[in-house]
């Protein structure tokens, strides 16, 4: 991949009166990347694009595009394009008008943009589409079309604000892939907005996770995943069962937890965090539902749960086995469905295995709302 | 039962309120072709276009026209300017300084014209004698001193107008075209004002007919250039003449054709989305159908029928001649006033006849005959020397008589005598 230009956070401080919308953000964003800032709604991270793009001038801190410092430069002075929630196409204008409208800006003439503007039609796979208006096309062809505005003004970093939400499921699954593609094919560096998990895992290089304004992690979809640094990180990226308690030994890389719950259990720590468990920390262990296998009865252990089963259910391609977990919350184990014949464990106590580098520690913090 | 009763009421209701509403109007513009000098439409005298020709000919009306157009032209200018730049700034301001500013950008609407229009002109006679300026500058000039001081409250009119259409603008465009390059200018010119244009265009027309229909303030600043509404209630002062009818048709006339205009455009846009969602019905019905402006558009068909009214107007207008009908009118009149002369001549003898029989009953000494003109309480009016002149002269003479009182022409001898 050709070296895109860049972006850098430098101790980003954004503040609104006295509410604290981004918190010491320090961000190195490689060029070419397709960067993608996940959180729930609320969390600071449009601000950052917005600081990125030059609409909002931050509090405190640098926003560095290509190693330049941004201050004082406006969005239109800025190699940037954004593409809005939504879409802020121009409703008077054509098509073609609207894609090309960075040309028309700059002088350029109509017949030089109705060429250009079909040579993008043709890329976003719109092809004698230029003469409609927006308000005539679908939700995933104003979708492209936007894209297309933004990438006609030839920008270095696209940025993205949510720009699937407004779709469908369906429309949603296919315009990541399409994407994802465009980013490969032109090669600049894309920062993508989002607070669906499965759209930053799926497109993206690196994930920064955002919570009420701090950036909790930094890494790519696989090191989120499976070591997240944070208890919000584990709960908020991917289905995952919690077990609150103490830290009662450190072993090395593992520590063993004494649950409320579910006895003493053993877990990995997570590698953000080594070093920094002691014992009687108070700890937060995760495990994934796909973690666990339903163990021999009777069987007892530092990597063995056993909980009472409140309810299952049949997805297809797996079993869902809810039980009584901690604080109220169910614990939920899904067995993949091999054709294996299952039985019905509901009102039975059950007997859970899970294998300790499946299962991580973290100290314990907020976690994310269902 | 109950509910007929209701239903013809309803009907009664609205015949009188359309009578109420729109009957002055047909009066007036009815008079304009009466060939009487006195806008009335009974008794009906002859057909006639010549009110309008006067009309055409009146110097003080036409440039009362060309100063409303001209004053309504540059109020539309600064009115629409003011009132866009009031609406922006609306939506920019603080919060909560929001109410504060809306109630004084709003307050011009609320204080009487009267008051609008002495304090623009005291206001800039200051502002002029603070400069050394003369009473020839621009700032005394009248043009100039009735665009402002209309402009006063027009402008808060526009900005009603345009605060609503802004209100349903997505400052995300703009950020868009800024981000793609735009500078605010650019943003401003390409993206806001296209989106503002269908209100921009309400505001201008509201404003020029509130221009030209102003009187109240223009009274107070017109100076040199009196307007149309100035230039008609100083002739209001001095009788009106069914001139004036005229143009109060052809104002009718036009705004019924704008009106008309705007709905046919409308209907035609309505149509023409339906058109495009029924397009697949369409195609298969193969039916012989209106043409496609006219198919369910009831204004057009009416703005036709109306194009082809005026069309057949002034075609006739071209062609036709009152002459031999108002000659028949002024005969009439002639032989009416002479019956009535007569008449008064044989009372007139008669009085003398008995004075000369009182007198000789008397024996006194000899007294000058009193003079017949002082007889009565009209003074020349009922003079045989005066009816005979005013028979004898044009019946519908284009100038009223001077002198008569501020009564216009209702004491015209002719008038009289045409009212049996």
């Amino acid at each position: 991949m050709s070296a895109g230009i860049g972006v850098d956070l430098e101790s980003l401080w954004i503040r609104f009166g006295d509410f604290v919308a981004v918190r010491d953000a320090n961000v190195h964003i490689e060029g070419g990347d397709f960067f993608s800032f996940l959180g729930p709604s609320g969390c600071g991270k449009t601000t950052i694009l917005r600081a990125v793009s030059g609409f909002l001038e931050p509090s405190e801190g640098n926003v560095l595009i290509g190693g330049k410092n941004m201050k004082g430069i406006g969005p239109n002075k800025r190699p940037t394009a954004l593409i809005f929630q939504n879409l802020a196409l121009f409703p008077l204008m054509k098509v073609w008008e609207n894609i090309t409208f960075s040309m028309e800006i700059k002088g350029a003439s109509a017949a030089e943009r109705r060429r250009r503007a079909d040579e993008l039609l043709d890329m976003i796979a719109l092809p004698d589409q230029g003469d409609k208006l927006p308000s005539e096309l679908s939700g995933g062809q104003r979708q492209r079309v936007a894209i297309a505005r933004a990438l006609c003004a030839e920008p270095d970093v696209l940025l993205l604000d949510e720009p699937l939400s407004a779709l469908d499921l369906k429309l949603r699954q296919h315009m990541r892939t399409e994407l994802r593609e465009i980013q490969q094919r032109v090669g600049i560096t894309f920062i993508y907005i989002t607070h669906d998990q499965g759209e930053a895992l799926t497109m993206s290089d690196s994930i920064a996770v955002m919570r009420a304004g701090v950036i909790d992690q930094i890494a790519d979809g696989k090191t989120i995943y499976n070591d997240p640094a944070t208890a919000f990180a584990a709960s908020f990226v991917g289905e995952n069962n919690v077990f609150r308690g103490k830290v009662k030994r450190v072993m090395g890389d593992e520590a063993l937890i004494a649950t409320n719950r579910s006895g003493d259990l053993v877990a990995r720590i997570s590698t953000a965090n080594r070093g920094k468990l002691a014992e009687g920390d108070d700890a937060m262990m995760f495990i994934r539902p796909e973690a666990f296998a339903i163990a021999p009865e009777g069987a007892t252990g530092d990597h063995f749960v056993t909980a009472r089963v409140t309810h299952e259910e049949f997805e297809g391609n797996a079993f869902n086995i809810f039980t009584e977990g901690d604080g109220g919350k169910e614990i939920k184990v899904s067995i993949p469905n091999l054709g294996q014949s299952f039985k019905d464990h509901t009102g039975q106590n059950i007997t859970l295995e899970y294998d300790a580098r499946n299962a991580v520690v973290v100290p314990a913090g907020e976690l994310a709302a269902e | 039962m109950n509910s007929s009763f209701l239903r013809i009421s309803i009907w009664v209701y609205l015949a009188i309120f359309f009578a109420y509403l729109l009957g002055p109007l047909v009066i007036m513009s009815l008079t304009a072709f009466n060939s009487s000098s006195f806008p009335r439409i009974s008794p009906w005298e002859c057909l006639t276009f010549q009110w309008f020709t006067e009309l055409f000919h009146d110097q003080r009306i036409l440039n009362g026209i060309k100063n409303s157009l001209i004053i309504g032209a540059g109020t539309v200018v600064l009115s629409v300017a003011m009132g866009l730049a009031g609406a922006l700034m609306l939506t920019q301001i603080w919060p909560k300084l929001r109410a504060t500013y809306y109630t004084i950008i709003i307050a011009p609407i609320l204080i009487p014209g009267v008051v609008l229009g002495i304090s623009t002109l005291v206001f800039w006679d200051r502002i002029n004698r603070m400069l050394g300026l003369g009473a020839d500058s621009v700032l005394s000039n009248g043009v100039f001193l009735t665009v402002i001081g209309q402009s006063t409250f027009i402008a808060s009119y526009c900005m009603l107008v345009l605060v609503a259409r802004l209100q349903r603008y997505d400052t995300a465009l703009t950020e868009a075209a800024l981000d793609l390059g735009a500078t605010h200018a650019q943003a401003f010119r390409k993206i806001l004002l296209p989106f503002m244009r269908p209100a921009i265009a309400s505001a201008a027309v509201l404003a020029f007919l509130a221009s030209f229909e102003n009187y109240n303030t223009t009274t107070f600043t017109f100076g040199e250039y009196p307007t149309l509404t100035i230039e008609l209630a100083q002739k209001v002062r001095y009788g009106i003449t069914p001139a004036i009818s005229a143009l109060a048709f052809i104002i009718v006339a036009l705004t019924v054709f704008f009106a008309l205009l705007n709905e046919a455009k409308l209907r035609r846009q309505e149509l023409v989305a339906a058109a495009r969602r029924n397009a697949m019905v369409q195609d298969l019905g193969g039916k012989i159908r209106l043409p496609s402006f006219f198919a369910g558009n009831m204004a057009a068909v009416l703005l036709v029928v109306f194009a082809v009214a005026t069309i057949t107007m002034v075609g006739t207008a071209a062609v036709y001649s009152p002459d031999q009908c108002i000659a028949n009118v002024k005969e009439q009149k002639r032989l009416e006033a002479e019956r009535r002369i007569q008449e008064l001549r044989k009372q007139r003898e008669e009085q003398r006849k008995q004075r000369e029989a009182q007198e000789a009953e008397q024996g006194g000494a000899a007294q000058s005959a009193p003079k017949p003109s002082n007889n009565s309480g009209f003074g020349g009016v009922f003079a045989p020397g005066a009816l005979g002149g005013g028979a004898d002269a044009e019946p519908e003479a284009e100038e009223p008589p001077k002198g008569n009182g501020g009564f216009g022409n209702v004491f015209d001898p002719n008038s009289l005598s045409g009212d049996q």
